[in-house]
């Protein structure tokens, strides 16, 4: 008999019953805990009011402040991930998947769109995080090929949200050479003279710092991500020493050269859309349908 | 010469050949018989043992301690003719990362691949053949100035992984091989990557976006180490078998998969059994191919290269 036997009913539900938080009244920021109402943490882009921490937010979010009034046409919205390598770790990658599929309502860790930002037509990308850890496989590589396509036929600038854990290691040599691919496409849209503006959002590493998101005409971050090529664990244990304070942020990229600028997501969409007006010659684009 | 675990019938065996010759010396005994008997069952043993090779005793085959690495096949393919160059004009040189002009057969080639070290003293010196971001520089120079004389790229691959260090991250290890890897895309000259021992993630393919890509075939590439991969996914060590099976790293799964374009034979038991054989064998697999694309005109040839790439990945 143990010592500590619950007397009284408390606390009773199984953990296996306990059902997701749903949606709350209330946002409690990660970093400063300070705490406010979900709507108005929207209406704030989803950056605490306080202590200005962005919080990690997915493509939809993006694209409703990016796309003049949210509006845009998703592209390739139903492309899902094969099983090339029938891979199988402690789960099975289809098992891992389908329960990612159904868990996020997403059909992969990028979501790609045309419309319009200041009226100026684009094509945006972004990524989202909750997805495997917003690893880049097959799905992700051919989504932004697709979306570089669509720039390219219609000559309008391409702009790419990463939020990435890296390559997806379940597709392994498939999901290394979304790097080359992408790569390729970029080098495409730089001959044709078409901007590309990378954004490196929280976290942004591995595979996708290693190719499209260092490979921007400019690149810019928000405030504090982490953006790196090696993950700081792995720094750490190379090293055997701690890491120094700031080691990986926006604010060491932009120190190291590495960023043109940081920009809080309030500021992004008028940043861009200058950028793009000083670079861009709208009377290339040619109207999509 | 080291044995793998693998291996050991094998090394059983030429104990056993080293010993009847011993004995015969001693003591006059004529043991041609018996040691034709073993050179015998030596090749029979070895037939067996490398024809059915899994995938993580490949990992092993391509990390063997006296397996030749990049320096010592261009010295040997170039027959001494080769003017090593170095820097990155920015930082440093990088010596994990090597490179320079060499004339294969009647080829001026530039070549550029991973070093290791060949013992403790030099593999530090090497860095292991983890290259720093101005290793990654260095290369793209040597490429542009191939790309200027219009002369082929030959890259020797050969890497645990780009560096992860804390200076490499200060002066961009995640830009230096995307740069290079976008650059490489549309290169105006044929490039043809060789993978000759580990292919490790980007630290490979910052390297290796070429016109044809080649493995040998022990050796193995894939997105991350199967060390790695079990230690992330199993949250463990001991998985490293299973991982290097699921990750199809093998140069056979990799050519089944249309990831690369080719695969190299190498001597039975590998190429350290046999060096020489090695490099002869490369290096006129490398005449052949740059034969080959020397005919293809280079508007022709990137839209090709890159075109191949993008072709890469499955999807629903």
């Amino acid at each position: 008999m143990g010592w500590f036997v619950r007397n009284k009913e408390g606390i009773t539900t199984k953990t296996e019953d306990k059902k997701e938080t749903p949606e709350g009244l209330w946002y409690k920021c990660k970093k400063c805990k300070v705490i406010s109402s979900v709507e108005d943490h929207a209406e704030n882009l989803w950056v605490c009011h306080n202590c200005g921490f962005h919080e990690r937010v997915n493509a939809k979010e993006y694209f409703s402040f990016l796309f003049d009034e949210g509006k845009f046409t998703e592209l390739n919205a139903k492309m899902t991930s094969a099983d090339p390598l029938k891979f199988e770790d402690k789960k099975k990658y289809t098992e891992r998947y389908q329960a990612t599929v159904k868990k996020t309502g997403l059909n992969d860790a990028v979501t790609t769109g045309y419309g319009k930002m200041e009226g100026r037509d684009v094509v945006i990308a972004a990524m989202n995080f909750n997805f495997i850890g917003g690893s880049m496989g097959s799905v992700v590589g051919e989504k932004i090929a697709k979306a570089i396509d669509h720039a390219l036929k219609y000559h309008k600038p391409f702009i790419m949200v990463s939020k990435s854990g890296g390559a997806r290691m379940m597709e392994a040599a498939f999901s290394l050479m979304q790097l080359a691919k992408t790569s390729a496409k970029l080098a495409q849209l730089g001959d044709a003279g078409i901007p590309y503006v990378s954004v490196l959002t929280d976290p942004t590493t591995g595979g996708v710092t290693a190719s499209y998101a260092m490979l921007g005409d400019i690149n810019i971050g928000e405030p504090g991500a982490l953006i790196g090529f090696a993950g700081p664990r792995v720094i750490k244990e190379t090293i055997g020493k701690d890491l120094p304070e700031g080691f990986q942020t926006s604010e060491f990229l932009l120190e190291h050269g590495f960023l043109d600028f940081i920009v809080e997501r309030k500021d992004m969409k008028a940043k861009i859309a200058a950028f793009l007006k000083m670079v861009h010659n709208e009377d290339k684009s040619k109207a999509s349908k | 010469m080291d044995y793998l675990d693998f291996e050991e019938p094998i090394k059983e065996i030429l104990d056993q050949i080293e010993k009847a010759k011993e004995l015969e010396g001693e003591s006059q005994v004529n043991m041609a018989k018996t040691i034709k008997e073993l050179e015998k069952k030596l090749e029979s043993t070895r037939k067996n043992i490398y024809k059915n090779l899994n995938a993580w005793q490949r990992v092993q085959l391509s990390r063997h301690p006296q397996r030749p690495y990049t320096l010592a096949y261009i010295e040997a393919m170039t027959d001494g003719q080769f003017i090593e160059l170095h820097g990155d004009r920015n930082v440093k040189d990088d010596k994990a990362m090597v490179g320079g002009w060499g004339m294969l057969g009647d080829e001026p080639v530039m070549f550029i691949g991973q070093q290791k070290g060949v013992n403790t003293k030099m593999r530090q010196y090497r860095n292991f053949g983890m290259a720093n971001p101005e290793g990654y520089r260095k290369a793209l120079r040597l490429m542009k100035m191939a790309e200027k004389f219009n002369r082929p790229v030959v890259t020797l691959i050969d890497t645990p992984g780009a560096f992860p260090g804390l200076e490499a991250e200060e002066r961009g290890q995640g830009e230096a091989i995307a740069r290079n890897i976008y650059e490489m895309s549309k290169l105006k000259t044929p490039i043809i990557c060789v993978i000759i021992g580990e292919g490790a993630s980007g630290g490979a393919l910052g390297i290796g976006v070429g016109d044809k890509v080649l493995m040998l075939e022990n050796t193995w590439y894939s997105v991350i180490s199967p060390e790695s991969c079990s230690s992330i996914l199993w949250r463990s060590w001991d998985y490293k078998e299973q991982a290097a099976e699921a990750l199809k790293l093998t140069a056979e799964d990799m050519l089944k998969n249309k990831l690369i374009d080719g695969i190299i034979k190498e001597p039975l038991g590998g190429a350290h059994t046999d060096p020489k054989g090695m490099f002869e064998i490369l290096k006129n697999e490398l005449l052949k191919n740059i034969e080959q694309l020397k005919k293809v005109e280079t508007d022709k040839l990137i839209p090709k290269r890159m075109g191949k790439f993008e072709k890469m990945g499955v999807t629903n």
